[in-house]
């Protein structure tokens, strides 16, 4: 193996490094040292089996919306608007769950399925405002997320306020039936998984085998050529986003009725923002994302370990993540630099 | 102010744009040039203008040696440019366009600019609102504001990119009397790049034309639009025997059809393509060609009017639609508007054919590709991506991607950029198709290709569609004629 081939090999744990070595040095700053820091992040996320099924309930909800980016991506959709469709579809099953009684395992079917209603319904209004309205998606998608906020804590704080009142943080409980069933005393649903693994499996299929996929592809690269070559983009851009829409949606059911047992504050908690950066990360190939979702829900889990026992903020573990994003965008901007010099020169890039 | 440009070269890739032209030009003086589509007129004036550097030799501003690197710096030197388009922020009020680029204080004194617009508009006949907002001036006004601009800044050479396109007749007066008069009484070189030769004539002393990336010659006016056609076009090209498909029956009919682009209406199309015809269409960038062809394939939807394909009314058509009615078009960007980078030769086959339930049968389409790949003599495979293909590949790709049968192809330029025999190749298979019964509209820039494939052929100057001459009865010559707008 020549020494090139050997540095390819390696290029893409570079910005892992990089962003490893930036935050250890915060560390060291901050005077712990990076050996304590990561020591504590590393006993928080996987240091017993009740953590690493917390890592593991956190990471359905942010895999579930990014598996759905992945669709929007494809399609050359900036669907920011994610995270607001997390929130509504929370609101959704929440509605279900405290507004009706349905027979045994019908109520959380029910649940989910309103979710990812709403989500898709919630998508669909960016991507109507897009095509019809000529708002970028980033706009209308932003615009959307504030009014889903905004919208949870009327809720809260009015209608569906617990009859104690006062507290402004969340509805009442819902009932055991209307929540997802919880591995031990975890926060980790089984179901849940099962949904994310049927995500992933659905969404990789489409992109690669069906017409549906291609033609995404086709119109998320180039338009005006997607557009002769017979593609409609209206009607594929309102489907991706609602497709996204509906995989978001189904993210903020499993907040409400499994990580929570009910409608709070901050439902999401920036989890749709969260899966942005896990797309991009990826490069839009949908096996990855759940490896890389998982990675960033340890990071996260692990860094309020860190704060109880070092004093920093947890916010420590959102700087290594977005380091890390960064450093795998700028890297990844500078090989294709290198790509280009060397088509310049008239050789071919060998991959 | 002399200009001098010694040995200019400017490669794009393979194109030579400009290959060693050397020209010199004297103030005072006002020079018309002139070339076909792609001879490397426009690279010179923006090599000249700043906008692009040349790869290798000089320019010399009164006997000094200059070298620009962004247009600001040359008209720091006194060379400004008043693009096809003007560039200026619509969003903004006249004089603060007006004031743009000017190296000046934080400080913008509007009140004096304000009167300084003014006074030096009217020095040149100009009217123009200081207060009004640029879209809501007109593309003439617009460019008289450019043209203000430049002069404030100190520009002495003047260069004027189809300066006429989209103004009206008293706008281009107005515009042709203060040119007359900045090089007459202030002494400006004036440079005009036009495609119409009766303005040439009419406001230029000189004429320089460029071929192919050299400068070929120089007359000077009052010249006879002959000699200039001549120059222009060079050799006229020698009639190669085709066989006519045509067939009696009408496959589609214009009439009183009317379509508005951008900055052109198109009024009065009547035209008649008979099934098994070649129809071509010659005419200047932007004269109305490219517009009737995208009306035809359903793009633009026509005002006034009717189209007919294959007698069935089709006017109100979308591009689906159209599609659907066995209508191709195939743009001139290749990569722009007609292939999509990024995607496989297989993708693009299996986009391009009817789609047949959810799910893409990949192994259909990868033989499928092969054998179109055989056919068309493409130079790649299915699952190359279709950037990495040259050129002349991408253009037999969108060749092989077009449905059989087909009632009516339009092309823009269907061999540009194609080596002879390519485009030889590519000509046997669009006459294949006509063979079959299908139509073709095409336009192309090469009066050559225009006179030796088509059966019938119309010029476009202007928006406004000329006679309709048969192909065998014209010659390069009269459709140069046409093409400068005479009747």
């Amino acid at each position: 193996m020549s020494l090139g081939r050997i540095a390819r090999h390696l290029w893409p744990t570079v910005p892992v490094l990089i962003a490893l070595v930036i935050t250890g040095l915060l560390l060291v700053v901050f005077g712990v040292s990076p050996q304590v820091g990561f020591g504590a992040m590393l006993q928080g996320a996987f240091g017993d089996p009740s953590r690493v099924l917390s890592v593991a309930a956190f990471w359905v909800p942010i895999a579930l919306a990014s598996v759905g980016l992945v669709v929007t991506f494809t399609a050359g959709l900036w669907n920011i608007g994610v995270e607001g469709q997390i929130v509504i579809g929370a609101i959704a099953a929440s509605w279900v769950a405290l507004k009706f009684n349905f027979p045994g395992p019908m109520q959380i079917t029910f649940e989910i399925l309103a979710a990812m209603f709403a989500g898709a319904i919630w998508a669909g209004v960016t991507a109507i405002l897009k095509t019809r309205g000529k708002v970028h998606e980033i706009f209308g998608g932003l615009a959307l997320n504030n009014l889903a906020i905004i919208f949870t804590n009327y809720l809260i704080s009015g209608p569906w306020q617990p009859p104690e009142g006062g507290t402004f943080r969340g509805t009442v409980p819902f009932p055991a039936k209307a929540l997802l069933p919880l591995y031990g005393d975890s926060r980790l649903s089984p179901i849940s998984v099962v949904m994310l693994i049927a995500a992933v499996v659905v969404v990789f299929l489409l992109l690669r085998g069906s017409y549906w996929g291609l033609k995404l592809k086709a119109l998320g690269k180039n338009p005006s050529s997607a557009f002769l070559l017979g593609v409609s983009s209206e009607r594929e851009t309102i489907l991706a986003l609602m497709f996204c829409g509906a995989l978001a949606g189904l993210a903020g059911a499993v907040r409400v009725t499994s990580w929570f047992d009910s409608l709070r504050q901050s439902i999401s908690g920036g989890i749709g923002y969260l899966a942005l950066l896990v797309v991009m990360l990826s490069a839009f190939r949908v096996l990855l994302i759940p490896f890389i979702a998982f990675f960033f829900s340890a990071v996260l889990n692990g860094s309020i370990t860190l704060q109880l026992r070092t004093q920093l903020h947890s916010s420590l573990g959102g700087i290594l993540t977005g380091v890390l994003v960064l450093m795998v965008l700028l890297f990844g901007e500078l090989r294709q630099l290198k790509r280009f010099d060397e088509r310049r020169v008239g050789s071919r890039p060998d991959e | 102010m002399k200009v001098a440009i010694r040995d200019i070269r400017k490669y794009f890739g393979q194109v030579k744009a400009n290959d060693g032209i050397s020209l010199v030009l004297e103030p005072g003086q006002i020079y018309g040039l002139l070339g076909e589509n792609g001879a490397g007129k426009s690279t010179l004036m923006k090599i000249l203008s700043g906008y692009h550097q040349p790869d290798s030799g000089q320019i010399e501003l009164d006997d000094k040696d200059v070298k620009f690197s962004s247009p600001a710096e040359a008209l720091a030197n006194g060379v400004g440019m008043i693009y096809q388009d003007p560039l200026d922020v619509p969003s903004m009020r006249a004089v603060e366009n007006y004031l743009l680029g000017r190296d000046s204080r934080i400080n913008l004194a509007y009140s004096g600019a304000t009167s300084e617009m003014i006074e030096n508009a009217s020095q040149l006949g100009f009217e123009i609102d200081p207060q009004a907002f640029i879209d809501t001036l007109s593309i003439g006004e617009r460019q008289q504001l450019e043209l203000l601009r430049l002069l404030a800044l100190g520009a002495e050479v003047l260069i004027l990119d189809e300066p006429t396109t989209g103004i009206s007749a008293d706008q281009k007066e107005g515009l042709f009397t203060s040119i007359r008069k900045l090089a007459k009484e202030s002494g400006k070189t004036v440079i005009l790049v036009s495609h119409k030769l009766s303005e040439v004539q009419e406001l230029c002393d000189h004429v320089l034309v460029l071929c192919k990336g050299k400068f070929v010659g120089a007359v000077d006016i009052p010249c006879s639009t002959e000699r200039l056609v001549q120059l222009m076009f060079k050799e006229i090209p020698p009639r190669s025997s085709r066989v006519s498909y045509i067939r009696e029956q009408n496959l589609l009919e214009l009439s009183q059809v009317e379509f508005e682009g951008e900055r052109l209406t198109v009024t009065e199309i009547n035209l008649n393509v008979r099934a098994g015809e070649v129809f071509g269409l010659a005419g200047l960038e932007g004269s109305g060609q490219k517009l009737l062809l995208q009306a035809c394939a359903g793009l633009i939807q026509p005002k006034r009017g009717k189209i007919i394909l294959d007698r069935e009314d089709v006017t109100r058509f979308s591009y689906h639609q159209m599609r659907a009615a066995s209508v191709a078009y195939l743009p001139a960007g290749r990569l722009e508007e007609g292939l999509v980078a990024g995607l496989s030769l297989t993708e693009h086959m299996a986009l391009a054919r009817p789609q047949q339930g959810f799910v893409v049968d990949w192994n259909y389409f990868q033989r499928e590709t092969q054998s179109q790949i055989d056919k068309y003599q493409i130079v790649g495979r299915p699952e190359t991506l279709v950037h990495e293909l040259s050129g002349g590949n991408q253009q037999r790709a969108l060749f092989a991607l077009l449905r059989s049968p087909l009632k009516l192809l339009l092309l823009e330029h269907p061999t540009r950029g194609l080596d002879v025999l390519s485009a030889q190749w590519i000509w046997q298979l669009l006459v294949n198709r006509v063979e079959e019964g299908g139509s073709i509209l095409f336009y192309s820039a090469d009066l050559d290709e225009l006179v030796e494939r088509s059966d019938r052929i119309a010029a476009f100057s202007g928006g406004m569609m000329s006679r309709i001459v048969t192909a065998t009865e014209t010659t390069a010559d009269e459709i140069g004629h046409l093409i400068g707008g005479e009747q």
